[in-house]
C-alpha cells in the first residue's frame, strides 16, 4: 500500500500530447478528424454556394418527370412517356444484363484457355499464351469499339439476304445467307435471333409497381424444384455409398430430373420459336439485338477471360505437385484427381481475385457508352442528366448505386468463398 | 582347325529409332502424345491456317503511299487485282503526328520529345539503382534516340545544343556519382511541366522553391521542436508560400529577367502525349498515396483506420468513367464559385486517386503476407513507427507485392483511354474518331486500331516484363 502511494502522481501537460505514446495517437486522430470534418464543410459550403449560385436546389423530383427518349434495348416496358425512373431502371437492367452474361462467358472461356495454358501440348500453350498477353495488354476500349465497328461495318446488309424471282432462276445464291440453320441473321442494323414463344403463356400480373411474367416465373419454379430433388436424390446417393460402400448408379435419373419436368413444361405451354423472316428491306419477327450490346458482350468476355485464365492458372499452379502424386498412389484416375484433389484446392486460391474480376468486368460495362449502349451510365449518367441538368443528383444516385451493385456482388462471392475454404480446426 | 571370329571393339551404338530422335520426337512428346493431344494440335494450326490465310494478302498488299482510302483500295485492285484485299497504312503515314502528339504544334514537337527522352533519364536511377552499365545502356540509347527524332523534328539549334549538354552532362554524372542522378529526378516534374506546358520558367522554379522551404523550416525547426510539428510547420510554411508568395514572385522574377517557352493549351494536347502525360503523373503520385493509405488501413487508430478504408471501398466500388465525369462535371460544385483549373489537371487528380484506392488493397496484401515477427522484432530493436516502416515492414511488403503493383499501373495505363469520355483526344477514340470522320479515311478500322493496339502493347508489355527482372533481381530467399 505504501509503494502505491509512493508513485508520483503523473501530472498531465499539454506536450504529452504529441510526445507520450499514449496520448499522442488521441491527438493524431483529433486532427484528422478535425481536418476532414473541415474538407467536408468547405466542400458542403462551396456545393451550397455554387448550387445558390445557378439558381439550383437539391432536390430528385427531376427523377418522376417524363424522360421523352427512347432507349433501343428495354427488357421492362418503356416509351419516352415514362419517367426518368423508369429509365433509371430500365439502364440499370441493361448493364446488371450484360454483367451477367459477360461474367458467365468469361468464366467458361477464362478456365479453357487457363486450363488448356497448362497444357504439355507445345503449340496451344503457346496459343493461349499469346491469346492472354494480347488482351491483357491493350485497353478495353480498343476491343469494345474495334468489335462494335466489325459488327456495324462489314456486316451484310438486310437486303443482301434476299432472294429475287431471277436469282432462284438462275440457281445463284444471295449476297449473305442466314447462320445456325437459317434462325439468325447478322446484318448491319443488329443481329436478329430467334424469339422464344408461348401459345398457351400463363400471361402476367401487373402489380403497379412491377409487371410479374407468370410464365417466366413458372419455368424458374419448375428448375428450381428439379434441381432441389436433384440435389435430394444424390445426397441419397451419397448416405447410400457411405452406409454401403456402394453408390447406386444416379446419372440417369438425374437426366429425368432435371430436363423432364422442364421439357414438359414447355410442351404444355406450347412453347415454339419465332425465327426472324425477310420481309421488305428488313426482318420482322425475332429478337433484334443491336449491335452495342454484342460488342460490348464480346469485348468484356475477351477481355475477362484473358485475366481470369491467368488467375485459374495461377490457382492451379499453386497446389503443390505432391498432392497430385498422392492422388495417384491412393490409385485415383487423373479426372478423379482433378476433381476431388486438385480443383477443391485450386479453388480457395482461385475465387478471392475471381470475385474482384467480376466487379471489375461490373464496372467495366460503363464503358459501354463508347458504342451508345443504353446501360445506367448512358440513362441516368448520360441521357437523363442533361436533359435536366442534374449533374449533382445524377452523379450522386449513379455511384451509390454502382457501389450498391459492387457490395452486393462482393458479399454473395464472399459467402461462396467462405463455404469453400479451409474450415479452419 | 576352328577359327575364331571375335571383336575386338566395342560397335559403335545405333542411332535412336526414328520416332526417338530430333524433331519427330519432339513432335510425339510436345504436340502428339495422346488422341486428345492430337486433335488440339489440328485444331490449333487449322486456326492459324484460317487466320494467316485471311490476313496475310491483306498486309502484304499493304499500301504506304496514298491520299485518300480510295485511292488505296485503287491501288491495291491494280497491283493485287480485283477483291483483293490490301492494308492502307498511308493513313498511318499522313496521321501519325495526331496519334503521337494530338494538336501540339509542330514547330514545338522537341519539347515532348525531349520531355520524353528526359523522363527516361529521370527514371534511370530509380530503374536500375546503383548499376552503372545498364544505366550508360540506357543513357546511349536515350542519347541515340534525342540525337535521331531532334533531327527529324527540326528542333531549334539552341535547343538542340541544350539537350544535348543535358544528356551528356547526365551520362557523365551517373558514372562519376550515380547517386547524385536523384536530384533530377527530384526536379524532373517541373522541368517536363515546363517543357510541356511552356510559359514562364520561373512558375515552376518558384514552386519548386516551396519544397526547398519545407525542407528548410524542417531542418532548422526539428531540434528546436521536434520532428512531428517541424514537418507540420515546414508543411505550412509551404502552403502559405504556394497559396499567397507565388504568383507574385514568379511575375516579379519573369519581368525582371523575362525567359520562357511559348505557352501551349491543354485542348491542343492529345494521342499518345496526353497518355503517357496522364499515365506517368498517375503512377508516379498513386504509389505513395497508395502506400499512406494501405497503412492507414492497417493502422490501430480507429479514425484513421476508417477514412481510409471508406475511401478505398468509395474508389473501388465505383466505375473509373463515374470518377472522371466528377473531374468534368461535379468539381465546379465541389470548388468555391468562380475556380476553373485545368481539364487534364482535375483528370490527373481523379485517376491518381482511383490507383491509389487500388494500390492501397495491393500493398495491404503485402503488409499482410509479412509474419508477424518482422512487427515484433522491429519493436523490439526500439524503432518508432515511421523508422520501422522505412527500413523493415514496408522494403519486404512492396518487394512481395511488385508483379500485382506494376499490374496495377499497367491497367491505370491503359485506362488513360477513358479521358476521350469527358472530351480530351485520347489516341483510341478521341484521334481514331478524327481520322475517322474525314471524307478521305471514311471506313477505315483496322489499321488505326491495330497501330494504337501495338503501342500499347509495346508500353505494357515492357512494363510487365521489367517488374519480372526486378522481381528476379529482389529475390533474395533460397527456395
Amino acid at each position: 500500500m505504501a509503494m502505491a502511494t509512493d508513485v508520483p502522481k503523473d501530472s498531465f501537460r499539454l506536450s504529452m500530447l504529441v510526445y507520450d505514446t499514449r496520448y499522442r495517437s488521441y491527438t493524431i486522430q483529433i486532427v484528422v478528424l478535425l481536418l476532414f470534418a473541415m474538407a467536408v464543410a468547405w466542400l458542403l459550403n462551396n456545393t451550397a454556394q455554387n448550387l445558390a449560385a445557378r439558381g439550383k436546389e437539391f432536390n430528385f423530383a427531376f427523377l418522376w418527370q417524363r424522360a421523352g427518349y427512347d432507349i433501343g434495348q428495354q427488357l421492362i416496358p418503356y416509351t419516352n412517356d415514362s419517367t426518368h425512373f423508369r429509365a433509371l431502371l430500365v439502364g440499370l437492367i441493361n448493364t446488371l444484363v450484360v454483367a451477367f452474361w459477360g461474367c458467365i462467358f468469361a468464366t467458361i472461356l477464362g478456365v479453357i484457355v487457363g486450363v488448356l495454358r497448362l497444357s504439355h501440348n507445345w503449340l496451344i500453350s503457346r496459343m493461349m499464351t499469346v491469346y492472354v498477353e494480347t488482351f491483357r495488354n491493350i485497353p478495353l476500349l480498343l476491343w469494345i469499339l474495334l468489335s462494335y465497328v466489325i459488327l456495324s461495318e462489314t456486316t451484310p446488309q438486310p437486303r443482301d439476304f434476299r432472294v429475287t424471282d431471277e436469282m432462284a432462276a438462275a440457281g445463284e445464291a444471295p449476297a449473305a445467307s442466314m447462320i445456325f440453320f437459317d434462325t439468325v441473321a447478322v446484318t448491319n442494323r443488329g443481329t436478329n435471333v430467334p424469339a422464344p414463344l408461348f401459345e398457351r403463356g400463363l400471361g402476367s400480373v401487373d402489380l403497379g409497381f412491377v409487371t410479374l411474367n407468370l410464365t417466366l416465373l413458372a419455368a424458374l419454379a419448375v428448375v428450381a424444384g428439379s434441381f432441389w430433388v436433384n440435389h435430394r436424390l444424390v445426397a441419397a446417393a451419397r448416405a447410400q455409398q457411405e452406409a454401403t460402400g456402394v453408390r447406386p448408379a444416379t446419372w440417369w435419373k438425374s437426366i429425368l430430373i432435371l430436363f423432364g419436368p422442364f421439357i414438359a413444361l414447355m410442351a404444355a405451354l406450347g412453347f415454339h420459336l419465332e425465327v426472324p423472316e425477310l420481309k421488305g428491306f428488313n426482318f420482322t419477327g425475332g429478337i433484334l439485338v443491336a449491335h452495342s450490346f454484342t460488342a460490348l458482350l464480346i469485348a468484356l468476355t475477351l477481355y475477362t477471360a484473358a485475366f481470369i485464365a491467368e488467375i485459374v492458372r495461377a490457382g492451379i499452379q499453386a497446389i503443390s505437385r505432391g498432392q497430385s502424386e498422392a492422388a495417384f498412389a491412393l490409385g485415383l484416375r487423373p479426372n478423379r484427381t482433378t476433381r476431388l484433389i486438385i480443383l477443391p484446392q485450386a479453388l480457395r486460391v482461385i475465387i478471392p481475385p475471381l470475385i474482384s474480376q467480376y466487379l471489375n468486368l461490373t464496372k467495366n460495362t460503363s464503358l459501354g457508352i463508347a458504342v451508345s449502349y443504353l446501360d445506367l451510365r448512358g440513362t441516368l449518367g448520360g441521357i437523363s442528366l442533361n436533359q435536366t441538368g442534374r449533374e449533382l443528383e445524377c452523379m450522386l444516385l449513379m455511384m451509390l448505386i454502382y457501389l450498391t451493385i459492387s457490395l452486393i456482388i462482393s458479399a454473395a462471392m464472399n459467402l461462396y468463398n467462405r463455404s469453400v475454404q479451409l474450415k479452419a480446426r | 582347325m576352328d577359327q575364331h571370329f571375335s571383336r575386338s571393339e566395342m560397335l559403335p551404338p545405333l542411332a535412336p529409332p526414328i520416332t526417338e530422335r530430333g524433331a519427330v520426337k519432339w513432335m510425339r512428346e510436345n504436340l502428339f502424345s495422346s488422341p486428345l493431344n492430337a486433335i488440339l494440335t489440328l485444331l490449333g494450326l487449322a486456326a492459324i491456317y484460317a487466320l494467316v490465310a485471311a490476313s496475310l494478302p491483306w498486309w502484304l498488299n499493304s499500301v504506304w503511299n496514298a491520299e485518300s482510302l480510295g485511292q488505296c483500295r485503287a491501288i491495291v485492285a491494280e497491283t493485287a487485282g480485283e477483291g483483293a484485299t490490301g492494308a492502307c497504312w498511308a493513313m498511318i503515314r499522313e496521321r501519325w503526328h495526331q496519334f503521337l502528339f494530338g494538336f501540339y504544334p509542330p514547330d514545338q514537337w522537341w519539347r515532348p520529345i525531349l520531355a520524353l527522352g528526359l523522363l527516361f533519364v529521370a527514371l534511370a536511377p530509380v530503374l536500375f539503382a546503383g548499376q552503372k552499365r545498364n544505366m550508360a545502356f540506357l543513357l546511349g540509347g536515350i542519347a541515340v534516340y534525342l540525337v535521331v527524332t531532334l533531327t527529324l523534328a527540326e528542333t531549334p539549334a539552341a535547343a538542340f545544343a541544350l539537350a544535348v549538354a543535358l544528356v551528356l552532362g547526365l551520362t557523365a554524372l551517373s558514372q562519376v556519382q550515380p547517386g547524385r542522378l536523384l536530384w533530377f529526378t527530384a526536379i524532373y516534374p517541373a522541368l517536363c511541366f515546363w517543357l510541356l506546358w511552356g510559359g514562364t520558367v520561373w512558375a515552376p522554379i518558384v514552386a519548386m522553391a516551396g519544397f526547398v522551404l519545407l525542407y528548410l523550416v524542417f531542418r532548422f525547426a526539428a531540434p528546436v521542436i521536434g520532428l512531428t510539428p517541424a514537418a507540420g510547420a515546414g508543411i505550412v510554411a509551404a502552403v502559405l508560400w504556394w497559396l499567397y508568395l507565388q504568383g507574385p514572385v514568379s511575375g516579379l522574377l519573369q519581368g525582371a529577367l523575362p525567359f520562357g517557352l511559348r505557352a501551349i493549351n491543354s485542348d491542343l494536347f492529345g494521342g499518345f502525349l496526353l497518355a503517357i502525360v496522364i499515365g506517368v503523373t498517375g503512377i508516379a503520385f498513386s504509389l505513395p498515396i497508395g502506400i499512406l493509405l494501405a497503412l492507414g488501413r492497417q493502422s490501430d487508430m480507429l479514425i484513421v483506420k476508417t477514412l481510409s478504408v471508406g475511401f478505398i471501398e468509395f474508389v473501388r466500388g465505383v466505375p473509373l468513367i463515374t470518377l472522371l465525369f466528377t473531374a468534368s462535371l461535379l468539381l465546379q460544385y465541389f470548388l468555391p464559385p468562380g475556380t476553373n483549373f485545368d481539364i487534364i489537371l482535375r483528370v490527373i487528380i481523379l485517376v491518381t486517386f482511383f490507383a491509389a484506392a487500388y494500390l492501397a488493397e495491393v500493398i495491404r496484401g503485402g503488409l499482410a503476407a509479412l509474419p508477424r515477427g518482422q512487427y515484433e522484432a522491429a519493436d523490439a530493436l526500439g524503432l518508432d513507427y515511421w523508422r520501422a516502416q522505412r527500413l523493415i515492414i514496408l522494403p519486404q511488403a512492396l518487394k512481395v507485392s511488385i508483379p500485382a503493383i506494376v499490374s496495377t499501373f499497367i491497367g491505370l495505363f491503359k485506362d488513360t483511354t477513358l479521358v476521350a469520355f469527358v472530351g480530351l483526344m485520347d489516341p483510341l477514340k478521341g484521334v481514331t474518331q478524327i481520322v475517322r470522320a474525314d471524307i478521305d479515311w471514311k471506313g477505315i478500322y483496322w489499321e488505326p486500331y491495330i497501330f494504337v493496339g501495338a503501342i500499347f502493347f509495346i508500353i505494357c508489355f515492357g512494363m510487365s516484363r521489367y517488374s519480372m527482372y526486378l522481381e528476379k533481381k529482389l529475390k533474395t530467399d533460397h527456395r
